[in-house]
């Protein structure tokens, strides 16, 4: 993982420091409201429906051990004792209060962690694969660019008041687990036919009210000239991105308007003359980047004997079984494997964990996984590294602490916003819609009969949950005040990202769970060996799913 | 005297702002003598008797083209953006350009409905003059330095990466 250097722990001090000054300006009322707003925001703090929430940065969802007692420690000391897990891979605390915030960031900053920028019209945490590192199918190691990319970012004098926020992914695999094609910017790792290491650039892509697959505006940008390239991008967007209607504002609609092809010309014209400048990366920054992200000491074991023993287990424990089956995925080294802790288990908010599981978490990272753990923006904690001679010691720690539900890449494995519960933002409550779902469809082996399936829940057309890029998406509108949810479906956030299309007519939230059972009945009769939900869908189209959903009952 | 400040200090502001009443023309409107920053579009009528003078600043406003001045850039002494709204972020790129590309060595002063606590980051822009209403100018000036250390590039300094020891 990255380490903070004098430079850094300065930096972030100063961070600090001036919100501290700033908080008690606005508290002492010599600072006004609307001048402290974005102030705030860009310091991670709204105001929700029933209290702040306090959103941190987790840059690119890699957070280890110290760090996540200290988050613990702050959700015990200040808040009501358990964190979200947003889908961006941050933490948000629900309850803190305002005058506590500075105090809040600064013990956070103590283990280098920080909430700048993790709202407001600026430059959001930049996000990327759970897996990067440690996939079996990663071209290279995105990491390191997302560290530079997240000091490039980070305190940009000239981005923080963007016409709207501003989100950036690299995805360095052959399966995108990032989202990056929804994103400001996607960014693809790779090498060329030379050899050389850099990126495919997309710009444009995003959800909320216009969901957007991102354009290529690069096809191939040289790494050293990562820096020179987001300046280009993010200065065009600056100058010409709308202003005058926030739902109009994103960099989607400037590309939109503009055209992908002329919206890339202005931005390879100012590159152009400026690509040459000291903002172009040096191979010893590069270098430096890379040095943190080495392989830890990982051990290698009679693999044989290892599979051997696993294997037996697993006749013997069903549980451990399936565990292995949904929650435990092939790591790069053979003798390893990457372990994803569920925090989807029926009853707690998708997302949701308490201080005690933090404590946990960060004793089973210290113990399997080099002190080392990753939030994913499916909501869930990976312990990256862990040697498959422990599986099922972890794997009995995990199910004791409540982790081990079986459910990952399942229906039940909902991403799922705050919603109403929370966010003021929201037009109808996303949390008991999960629940009602988990609830209805509790039996495992019917959810391993249904395979891959991801379930998206957003409490509003801003998207927070990616309804769009679910399979089956659920969006909640609100109705002349009354709650409603619409159905989508066929929606991919993988390398063949696509929207989701709207099954009809929204339903009660009492009806959501008999509707998913007619839709996921339909798929049931109708796929073919081996099909999963989505290709099925792209076989049969919207019509069967309609036809039976919306039938007058006989 | 009005104050700002300009180059980290509070100093007495020797420039007025020539309004443009609502019936002059732009030809024939008549520039008294003294300090006076002009609107851009008085510039563009009578540029070339302007130019001739030392004493002539250019107000810019956030939707103007900055490339307009191209030509102007080395020989202005004080160019005004003016901030409509803090939110509106335009300027701090415009800044950006005016000090980068077009290599503007005068005074960058920023003016209209900016905050103190975007001074820091104006400035990083280029800015190096600031006509801040409403506010205890002396209080206000401290938050230039409110984030000494950065990772970027600013417009007068190498970005960390090539300073990090």
């Amino acid at each position: 993982m990255y380490i903070y250097d004098q430079h850094d722990h300065s930096i972030l001090q100063q961070r600090v420091e001036q919100f501290r000054q700033q908080t008690e300006r606005y508290l002492a009322g010599d600072l006004a409201e609307e001048a402290f707003l974005p102030l705030r925001l860009q310091n991670g703090l709204y105001v929700q429906r029933l209290a702040p929430m306090l959103r941190v940065n987790v840059p690119y969802g890699m957070i280890n051990s110290t760090q996540l007692r200290r988050v613990a420690r702050v959700a015990r000391d200040y808040d009501k004792g358990y964190v979200h897990i947003s889908t961006r891979q941050n933490i948000q605390f629900n309850w803190p209060d305002l005058a506590d915030v500075p105090a809040i960031l600064a013990e956070l900053a103590e283990v280098e962690m920080h909430a700048t920028q993790s709202s407001g019209n600026c430059i959001r945490n930049t996000t990327a694969d759970q897996f990067a590192g440690i996939a079996e199918d990663e071209l290279l190691d995105p990491r390191p660019y997302c560290e530079i990319i997240r000091q490039w970012s980070t305190l940009h004098p000239e981005f923080a008041f963007l016409p709207r926020k501003f989100k950036i992914a690299v995805n360095a695999a052959k399966e995108d687990r990032a989202a990056s094609q929804v994103h400001d910017i996607g960014l693809d790792l790779y090498q060329n036919e030379a050899g050389e290491t850099g990126f495919r650039v997309r710009v444009g892509g995003g959800l909320g009210r216009t969901p957007l697959v991102g354009s290529v505006v690069r096809e191939f940008l040289p790494e050293q000239e990562l820096l020179s390239y987001l300046d280009a991008v993010l200065r065009v967007y600056n100058q010409k991105g709308r202003r005058d209607n926030k739902y109009k504002a994103r960099i989607k609609i400037l590309v939109k308007a503009m055209g992908p092809g002329a919206f890339a010309e202005l931005v390879e014209a100012e590159w152009e003359r400026i690509r040459e400048g000291y903002t172009r990366l040096t191979q010893d920054e590069i270098d430096r980047a890379k040095s943190f992200f080495t392989e830890p000491a990982y051990s290698s074991f009679d693999t044989v004997a290892v599979d051997n023993s696993i294997s037996e287990l697993r006749a013997e424990h069903t549980a451990f079984d399936k565990w292995l089956t949904r929650n435990v995925r092939q790591h790069k080294k053979a003798d390893y494997a990457s372990v994803t802790l569920s925090l989807k288990p029926t009853g707690v908010a998708p997302g949701d964990v308490t201080e005690k599981q933090l404590e946990i978490i960060a004793d089973l990272a210290d113990e399997y996984s080099f002190g080392e753990a990753r939030t994913t923006h499916e909501q869930n904690i990976v312990l990256g590294d862990v040697a498959k001679d422990k599986l099922f010691e972890l794997w009995q720690k995990a199910k004791a602490a409540g982790f081990a539900t079986p459910n990952i890449g399942t229906l039940t494995d909902i991403i799922c916003c705050p919603g109403g519960d929370y966010c003021s933002l929201a037009n109808a409550k996303s949390i008991p819609i999960a629940e009602a779902i988990q609830r209805r469809f509790a039996d495992m082996d019917y959810l391993y009969d249904l395979g891959d399936l991801d379930l998206n829940i957003s409490g509003c057309m801003n998207a927070c949950a990616h309804h769009h890029v679910g399979h089956i998406g659920i969006l909640g509108v609100d109705k002349k005040g009354e709650e409603f949810y619409q159905v989508q479906l066929g929606g991919n956030a993988g390398n063949d990202t696509k929207l989701g299309k709207v099954l009809g007519p929204a339903f009660d939230a009492d009806d959501i769970p008999s509707v998913l059972e007619k839709i996921l009945n339909i798929f049931v009769d109708n796929r073919h060996e081996g099909e999963e939900f989505l290709q099925t869908y792209e076989r049969i189209g919207m019509a069967p799913f309609k036809e039976r959903v919306y039938a007058k009952d006989h | 005297m009005p104050k700002i400040i300009k180059d980290g200090q509070v100093v007495d502001d020797s420039w007025q702002l020539f309004e443009l009443s609502e019936d002059s023309e732009l030809a024939n409107a008549a520039v008294p003598t003294g300090q006076w920053i002009v609107p851009l579009q008085l510039w563009l009528a009578q540029r070339d008797k302007l130019k001739a003078r030392s004493d002539i600043g250019i107000q810019i406003g956030i939707d103007d083209d900055i490339e307009l001045l191209a030509d102007d850039y080395d020989s202005v002494p004080l160019l005004a953006f003016d901030f409509p709204v803090f939110m509106d972020g335009r300027g701090f790129s415009a800044a950006f350009l005016i000090r980068d590309r077009f290599a503007f060595k005068g005074e960058l002063r920023a003016s209209g409905a900016f905050i103190r606590d975007q001074l820091c980051y104006l400035q990083r822009c280029g800015f190096n003059a600031f006509a801040l209403s409403a506010e205890d100018l002396e209080a206000a000036k401290d938050s230039l330095s409110d984030l000494q250390e950065a990772y970027q590039a600013s417009a007068d300094k190498a970005p960390l990466f090539r300073r990090r020891g």
